[in-house]
């Protein structure tokens, strides 16, 4: 075994020509890293870009893997991500796209509407990071209790939580 | 005499029940695989509507990730999916290692591959025993613990660990395989289609099985992939997609195997995928033991990798890179990486970020029992309550891996 | 044949025995553990019930799903906060005489698992007989645990294991079903009222006196 993990091409480049051909203000900003591309999606677009790249027939992705937030800290602006990771199941290749969020202002389109699994994603991301997606049928927390105060994963929120556990 | 009173004659009708009823299965149900909740709404004894509750293992692992070290994070994801312990090692060293860039020596590959093919088959074995028990066999219950309990010892032989092994690090493995263990190996891959046939006649020909299983929980090829079910339960609606082929990870393009599929879409077809993928999943392991050759386990970078007992023992720098790993951890490069391999359940993929720094930024897991449980509601619609019970058994869905 | 006639001919037929030694013999004897698994550790559990470790060779393999039926709670993983209160009402829905092993490093000190999600040793919500160290312990170590339990069963007075009267334990939250969360909960944005899950059990406020 000769080849790493890190040579192996998770995106075709041809692909990503030929996206920034059709919609150049959705997939302008592109990052290759480590063998994966990644779009940074403005927030307003995500819905369509989405639809479109589950519908274009080069790309083909009909499946998503994954819907993850991240915190990239309390002082970074701007200060949320979420991460979209899509798999074509006929054509075997993936993508990751970006969105950006500020603090003040953290909602999204939701995109139940493209694949019905992005629910539960939307809502664990929801839960754990205060991100809103717009259109979502049913956000509510679905790892912690419904009277849960704050979200978890944000990167000021202490690992112990805030107070100790008591039962009254 | 007054007319009497007639009594009203009592009048026969035939309506269907205009309540519906909710009930609350679970968190504590023998049946739930856990601490599963779910909501049904039933009219009579037919599903109209299932909500399932999750959250009541959550275990806060994903901020764990943040406080830890990358080669502590190891220990954490054992108890992710806890049946599949090396598959999450795995899909967590090799996120880990494809920020680094490191390359990993071929005998580590194999070994690591033929682990994981054990433990899968280990990991479908609990699957068929209680899918089994749910559903009212007991007795392959039994037979299922004890062929899995010779997989364990073989972990337990290379790891030292039964249930959660840590055997993979970043960077390689913990240790080589201790000596023997190829001949135990190959001693329990020669009786194991044996035991593969027993429990065929045990439980493939049962009527009653087949009558708890056949129709149920119907889910088509299109939905499955919309609702993104991944794995066996996937090839049960007649998918051909394994990670193991469409995105080849530890070599797996040089093995020779079939990725078996089942057209019906019921729990019956994913019980046939699970059945036929252990065969698969032995001859995986039959040609891992095979090709393994004597050579380094790990990979040759001393400032990831722990060295060698005896080079701390003799030399300087391997003591200084010791000390430095043990208490310092190793920087990785900022970056972010999502790897997917094809764990027992599905597509387990590792969404990994790093700003630079011994801790990782942020860790995520993609649980396939998260997405296969997500769509039980489309699978639940119109059946019967003891057959949600057949549901959950064929997802094959395991708590700690929901709920993180 | 059988034990009965070899004991009945070595025997008189009149023994006398102290009430408390008789009761608690019977209750050691046959221990039936509710049906609590949480995380990894109950795999262990099912492990030890299984062929090679069989736990009922010591009486202890009839798992009861229904807490009505179980005299011991293995509380086998880790308990998170929405996990508690469930918990503390199926212990509570365990008559008397009712015993807890702990079982694992996340079920007696919350284990790696230091974080806000995870209660820090389940002995914060329910009296602890006997706790079984490991991540996670072998099949072996919940069998001695069931062993070191029975001889704590034979040292008990059968005086103090009685359930607590009605109308105390009324003061409890209604028993029934979880609330339904068909998400009302998080839209009407009030707090569920604060209640005590449950009144502490008799033997459980002697031990804190």
């Amino acid at each position: 075994m000769t080849s790493g993990p890190e040579n192996i091409e998770q995106t075709p480049s041809p692909l990503v020509a030929a996206l920034q051909r059709e919609h150049l203000e959705w997939f302008g900003e592109v990052i290759v890293a480590l063998g994966e591309t990644t779009f940074i999606v403005p927030r307003e677009h995500i819905v369509a870009a989405c639809t479109f790249l589950k519908a274009f027939p080069e790309a083909r992705f009909d499946f998503l893997a994954d819907i993850c937030g991240a915190d990239r800290g309390v002082e970074e602006e701007p200060r949320f991500e979420v991460n979209y990771h899509l798999f074509s199941t006929t054509k075997y290749h993936r993508i990751r796209l970006k969105v950006l969020l500020n603090e003040e202002d953290t909602h999204v389109g939701s995109v139940t509407g493209v694949w019905r699994t992005a629910n539960w994603h939307e809502r664990e991301t929801f839960d754990l990071f205060g991100v809103i997606f717009d259109g979502h049928p049913d956000l509510r927390r679905i790892l912690l209790p419904d009277d849960w105060q704050g979200h978890a994963l944000r990167k000021d929120f202490p690992l112990r939580g805030y107070e100790p556990y008591s039962l009254k | 005499m007054s007319s009497a009173t007639i009594p009203p004659q009592f009048e026969i009708v035939d309506r269907p029940l205009d309540t519906q009823m909710t009930i609350s299965m679970g968190p504590q149900h023998p049946s739930t695989h856990g601490v599963l909740r779910l909501e049904l709404v039933l009219d009579g004894e037919m599903v109209v509507k299932a909500t399932p509750d999750i959250g009541y293992l959550h275990t806060g692992m994903e901020k764990l990730f943040e406080y830890k070290k990358y080669q502590q994070g190891i220990v954490i994801t054992d108890r992710m999916d806890y049946l599949n312990p090396l598959g999450n090692n795995l899909a967590y060293v090799m996120a880990g290692e494809k920020l680094l860039g490191l390359e990993i020596p071929e005998r580590a590959q194999t070994i690591r591959v033929l682990m994981c093919e054990l433990q899968r088959i280990g990991s479908h074995l609990v699957w068929l025993g209680t899918h089994a028990l749910d559903i009212g066999a007991m007795t392959v219950f039994f037979y299922c613990f004890r062929e899995r309990e010779k997989i364990l010892n073989l972990i337990e032989a290379a790891s030292g660990g039964r249930l959660t092994p840590s055997y993979f690090r970043i960077g390689g493995l913990m240790m080589d395989l201790p000596a023997g263990f190829e001949n135990r190996c190959r001693q329990f891959l020669e009786a194991f289609p044996r035991a593969l046939d027993e429990f065929h006649k045990l439980l493939s020909g049962n009527k009653i099985f087949q009558r708890r299983t056949q129709g149920i929980g119907y889910i088509s090829a299109e939905d499955a992939i919309d609702w993104g079910l991944a794995g066996p339960c996937l090839r049960g609606s007649g998918v051909a997609l394994d990670i193991r082929r469409a995105n080849p990870y530890c070599g797996y393009e040089k093995y020779d195997f079939e990725i078996p599929t089942e057209a019906d879409c019921d729990v019956w077809a994913r019980y046939m995928v699970r059945m036929r993928e252990m065969k698969e999943s032995h001859k995986i392991a039959v040609q891992a033991v095979s090709r393994l050759k004597p050579g380094p386990t790990k990979a040759d970078a001393p400032k990831v990798v722990l060295p060698d007992r005896e080079a701390m023992k003799t030399h300087m720098d391997a003591l200084i890179h010791h000390f430095l790993i043990v208490a310092e951890g190793f920087d990785v490069p900022a970056g972010e990486v999502y790897f997917p391999i094809e764990a027992s359940k599905g597509e387990l993929g590792v969404y990994m970020k790093s700003d630079g720094g011994p801790k990782p930024s942020r860790v995520h897991f993609r649980g396939p029992s998260f997405v296969n449980l997500s769509a039980l509601p489309v699978m639940s619609e119109g059946e019967m309550v003891a057959d949600i019970v057949a549901i959950i058994g064929s997802l094959d869905i395991v708590l700690g891996e929901i709920d993180r | 044949m059988g034990l009965e006639n070899i004991i009945a001919e070595a025997l008189p037929e009149v023994l006398t025995t102290r009430l408390d030694s008789l009761i608690n013999w019977a209750r050691k004897s046959s221990l039936w553990p509710a049906t609590f698994g949480l995380a990894c550790c109950a795999i262990e559990m099912m492990n030890a019930t299984s062929a090679r470790n069989d736990l009922a060779r010591f009486g202890s393999e009839v798992f009861r799903a229904s807490p009505r039926q179980a005299d011991v709670m293995i509380v086998s993983g880790r308990v998170s906060r929405k996990m508690a209160p469930v918990l503390r009402r199926i212990y509570d829905q365990m008559p008397e005489p009712k015993w807890v092993i702990s079982m694992g490093a996340c079920a007696t000190s919350g284990g790696v698992f230091d974080n806000y999600a995870i209660v820090q040793g389940v002995d914060k919500i329910v009296p602890v007989d006997v706790y079984i160290p490991g991540c996670p312990p072998r099949p072996e170590m919940l069998i001695h645990a069931v062993m070191m339990l029975q001889d704590k069963v034979m040292k008990e007075s059968v005086r103090d294991r009685k359930d607590i009267p009605e109308d105390e334990a009324r003061e409890a939250v209604v028993p029934g079903t979880l609330p339904v969360t068909d998400g009302s909960t998080a839209q009407q944005n009030t707090l569920p009222e604060s209640r005590p899950y449950t009144i502490a059990s008799r033997h459980e406020r002697r031990r804190s006196n």
